[in-house]
């Protein structure tokens, strides 16, 4: 019976200290990260760690000791002392000197981590069910990011890749040794951008903008997904950051800018039905089929379907009205700001003649950018 | 489930010779209505216990979906929608519906025993309380079956994704929030009423044990706070409903303000489930370890302290809201402070052990892996308190680790420890020994294997309430989800347990444990139905 307890002991021990040992492996712990910032997050994360290991040490030791050494089957008499005011003077003291000593260095690094001031650039981080939309600010540039992990993966068909669920078709990037202010808000609901390795993770609130900063020591690519619970897809819904070398960033800002204005362009031009139906599948894919599905029949009664919706094959005013502007009070955002006209007119043609939805109608970019600027 | 749970009166009441004078001679009712009607403690205790035990299950159930879902990556199961539904459904039953309710039926069976009086102070009320337990999560529970399906936004409720953005069964869910609040608000009172105005002559406040000492408080706690939920959940409603925008920008209104308000509900609810806890386990210790308490005063000032710290400590849950960083600091400091009472706590139970004559029955068994287990997630809870490590740690699995430490080997281990503990005085009968070790085995093992690799799983970077994941977080999940399985299957042997007990098994007699000095241990044992109907005597032993 003594043995056998003994061995329990004695395995309890050895199974709390495997997994803490593990627990320096990295892949285990907290990333150091690519920012000072980060870093010293890291340290204060360790520091707190470890004095948490020591006093677990003590506690656990007496504690431990106490069930061995006073076992009534040892023979243990119990004595009977009720109170001891110098012993608990002095365990409500020291712990109170360990906080203030752990509380100094962090609140430095707080400081350090809301002083957003004397930024480089600036770059709008929008929240959207499902995605993220990345501005940088005075720079004619914008780009949602999707998640691009193949469905067929997520549905168990065919092999994940290294990435899984955290890759995108479009990253963020950024430009190394410049010191980022992000701005977050959100389109919908509350989102929350999260990199680990950037030691970022804030809020984004619908209406309201929050602030916060980086500034990344190392080229590379660093990934993170949205943090708070965001409705259906909030875990997929990933943020990739790419940070490339200054001059590279100027380079590929310059393309962006090109690339942008080409993509907006032919606002002039009538366009066909079938140019209208390929962009337009295009947009439906990577930004409603979210909620309203891939074959277009939505998640009743939160997100309608579009298939088969008389309302909307009636009502093209309204169609338009709804995807420019929102409908004020539900899940529907308003999309003047995040697609362009082209955009717009392409998917409201392409949800108007897809699934069986035959009204004949093309919508011309030239009449949404009209509708916008009214 | 196990109805019969409480000795019948029939049998087990004498009454006085001259039954037919008015005094108690009432007919005890039969059957359904002897539930229905009654406004005996011991009855609504257990009544309390049975609930609570099935909702145990219930949540339980939620928790395997959710645990299947996640064993590998990819989504097998359930779509994302019905796994939100999950997780939100999860967090409820098991705050409203299994650990509030279990600590209430603890405190109406024990604290009429522990302060000699004969019933709870308003009976009818407390029948009442009970009663709209089961109606609260009937509705709870049926919103599965509506339109859109149950409540999808997480337990916290974030507006607007509750509000603009949530399901129609949303109405349904706040009127049922409402119902368990009502009861836990009726609850409070009473037992508020029993401690202050039913306690045995001569027992003072500071000679009450501590489970009674720590459900004072608590329901204190309970009336502060339980009307701040009710006030934010009908801004819900009227957000939702009548075309108002407290939690809405576009009206003038602000999400943050749902936040604020609803943690400070929230944070002292996390110690309403946690005092009573410590006044179990501040109970059990010394009756096992043969020695009194050490620092009684200061484990009652360390409660008080905890309770009045909560009030000030809401916005750590709030950290990468934006906050201002003065307000940063404030809510840093005031959390870190907070360590200090709950260390007090710790090192006092770990001084009665020191010295003591210690023996290893099963209350015992739970009551001591409480305090290491709780005491992990205090520890977590100081790491989390570091604001800007919560930068990191915010809405990660390492949050999670950290709730359900202090909650599952934390409150529910100590919700354990009661049962086994007082089982012998609800039944006359010792619980199985070889099958209680058996459970607290198997539980102590499950709970570790699928709580502790959540530390990783979270400081690795997977955020908490998502359906699928990365591919470097698929060990850490595996194990998880195999931990939480034989946690969940362990606990079958928990019921196993209790039935065999009210069946039968070694008779135990009035002092069911040698070292106990409670009053609950002068009545015999099963208590019979009607007891200290003169206040007994009373010797204060403490001071």
């Amino acid at each position: 019976m003594r043995i056998r307890k003994r061995l329990v002991w004695t395995a309890s021990g050895a199974a709390l200290a495997v997994p803490v040992s593990g627990a320096l492996a990295s892949g285990w712990n907290m990333p150091v990260g690519v920012t000072d910032l980060s870093r010293d997050i890291h340290g204060l994360h360790m520091a707190i760690f470890w004095i948490c290991v020591v006093i677990g040490i003590v506690v656990f030791g007496a504690f431990f000791y106490s069930l061995f050494r006073y076992r009534r089957s040892r023979g243990a008499r119990p004595s009977h002392f009720r109170e001891h005011t110098t012993v608990e003077v002095i365990w409500t003291i020291v712990p109170l000197l360990i906080l203030v000593a752990i509380a100094i260095p962090a609140t430095a690094t707080l400081k350090a981590m809301y002083d957003t001031s004397e930024a480089d650039m600036e770059v709008l981080i929008t929240g959207q069910q499902w995605r993220w939309r990345y501005e940088y600010r005075g720079e004619d540039v914008a780009f949602l990011s999707n998640l691009a992990t193949p469905r067929e993966q997520i549905a168990g068909q065919g092999k994940k890749g290294e990435h899984y669920l955290r890759e995108v078709d479009e990253p963020l990037v950024l430009p190394v040794g410049r010191k980022v202010r992000l701005l977050l808000t959100s389109d919908d609901v509350i989102h929350s951008w999260w990199v680990p390795e950037l030691g970022v993770k804030q809020d984004a609130m619908p209406g309201f903008v929050n602030e916060n900063w980086v500034r990344i020591n190392e080229p590379g690519t660093y990934r993170g997904q949205c943090a708070e619970l965001c409705g259906r897809d909030h875990g997929f819904m990933p943020v990739v950051v790419e940070a490339v070398a200054p001059e590279r960033f100027d380079g590929w800002l310059a393309e962006r800018r090109a690339a942008a204005a080409e993509a907006a362009m032919g606002l002039d031009r009538d366009w066909a039905m079938d140019e209208l139906m390929e962009r337009g599948e295009q947009v439906y894919g990577t930004i409603c089929v979210s909620c309203h599905q891939p074959d277009g029949r939505g998640n009743p009664p939160v997100f309608p379907a579009l298939a088969g919706n008389q309302t909307l094959m009636d009502d093209r005013a309204r169609h338009i009205e709804t995807v420019i502007n929102g409908v004020a009070g539900s899940a529907m955002p308003a999309f003047r700001n995040t697609l362009n006209p082209v955009e717009i007119a392409a998917v409201i043609t392409y949800e108007r003649n897809a699934w069986g939805n035959e009204t004949g109608d093309r919508v011309q970019p030239s009449a949404i950018a009209e509708r916008i600027a009214e | 489930m196990a109805s019969h749970l409480p000795p019948k009166s029939s049998t087990q009441h004498s009454q006085p010779a001259s039954a037919g004078v008015a005094s108690q001679a009432h007919e005890a009712p039969k059957g359904l209505k002897r539930w229905l009607l009654t406004t005996n403690h011991k009855e609504i205790g257990t009544l309390y216990l049975v609930l609570s035990l099935t909702m145990f299950f219930v949540g339980g159930l939620f928790a395997m979906v959710i645990r299947a879902e996640l064993f590998q990556p990819g989504l097998q199961l359930v779509e994302p929608e019905f796994f939100n539904q999950m997780t939100t459904m999860h967090g409820l039953i098991m705050i409203f519906g299994a650990v509030m309710p279990a600590f209430v039926g603890l405190a109406n069976w024990m604290v009429p025993l522990q302060i000699g009086a004969p019933d709870m102070a308003l009976p009818r009320l407390n029948n009442f309380s009970f009663w709209l337990l089961p109606v609260a999560f009937t509705l709870l529970l049926s919103t599965f079956f509506m339109p859109g399906g149950a409540p999808n936004f997480g337990w916290t409720s974030y507006a607007p994704l509750s509000t603009t953005y949530s399901p129609p069964s949303t109405t349904f869910f706040i009127l049922s929030l409402h119902m368990a609040g009502i009861s836990s608000i009726l609850g409070a009172i009473n037992i508020i009423a029993t401690i202050l105005n039913l306690r045995t002559p001569g027992m003072r406040l500071m000679d009450m044990p501590l489970f009674v000492w720590t459900w004072l408080i608590t329901a204190f706690l309970l009336i502060a706070v339980m009307p701040v939920l009710a006030g934010v959940i009908t801004m819900m409603l009227l957000d939702i409903n009548f075309g108002t925008s407290f939690f809405s920008a576009a009206g003038g209104g602000d999400p943050v303000l749902f936040q604020h308000l609803f943690w400070f509900f929230g944070h002292p609810e996390v110690y309403i489930m946690i005092l009573p806890a410590f006044g179990i386990v501040s109970v059990i210790i010394p009756t096992f370890a043969r020695k009194p308490l050490f620092g009684y005063a200061s484990m009652v000032y360390a409660t008080a302290s905890i309770a009045i710290l909560s009030f000030l400590v809401w916005s750590h849950h709030m950290f990468t809201v934006g906050l201002p960083l003065v307000a940063e600091l404030f809510f840093m400091y005031s959390t870190m402070l907070i360590a200090v009472p709950t260390g007090v706590k710790v090192f006092n139970w770990v001084t009665t052990l020191f010295r003591g004559s210690i023996t290893f029955e099963p209350p015992m068994l739970f009551a001591l892996a409480f305090v290491v287990l709780f005491t992990i997630g205090g520890f977590s809870g100081l790491m989390l308190a570091i604001s800007p490590a919560d930068f990191q740690y915010h809405d990660t699995y390492f949050v999670v680790a950290h709730f359900h430490y202090v909650l599952v080997p934390g409150a529910v281990f100590a919700i354990m420890a009661g049962v086994y503990y007082w089982l012998p005085k609800w039944t006359g009968h010792y619980p199985n020994l070889r099958l209680s070790q058996w459970h607290f085995w198997l539980s102590v093992i499950g709970v570790n294997l699928t709580f502790f690799p959540m530390h990783f799983a979270g400081l690795a970077g997977m955020p908490r309430r998502i359906p699928d994941y990365a591919l470097q977080f698929a060990d850490f999940n595996m194990v998880t989800s195999l931990g939480a399985f034989l946690f969940g299957l362990s606990q079958l042997l928990f019921v196993l347990v209790v039935v065999l007990c009210v069946r039968g098994g070694e008779k135990a007699p009035a002092k069911a444990w040698e070292g106990g000095e409670d009053l609950e241990w002068t009545v015999p044992s099963p208590a019979p139905l009607h007891t200290f109907e003169t206040p007994p005597d009373f010797q204060p032993r403490r001071h």
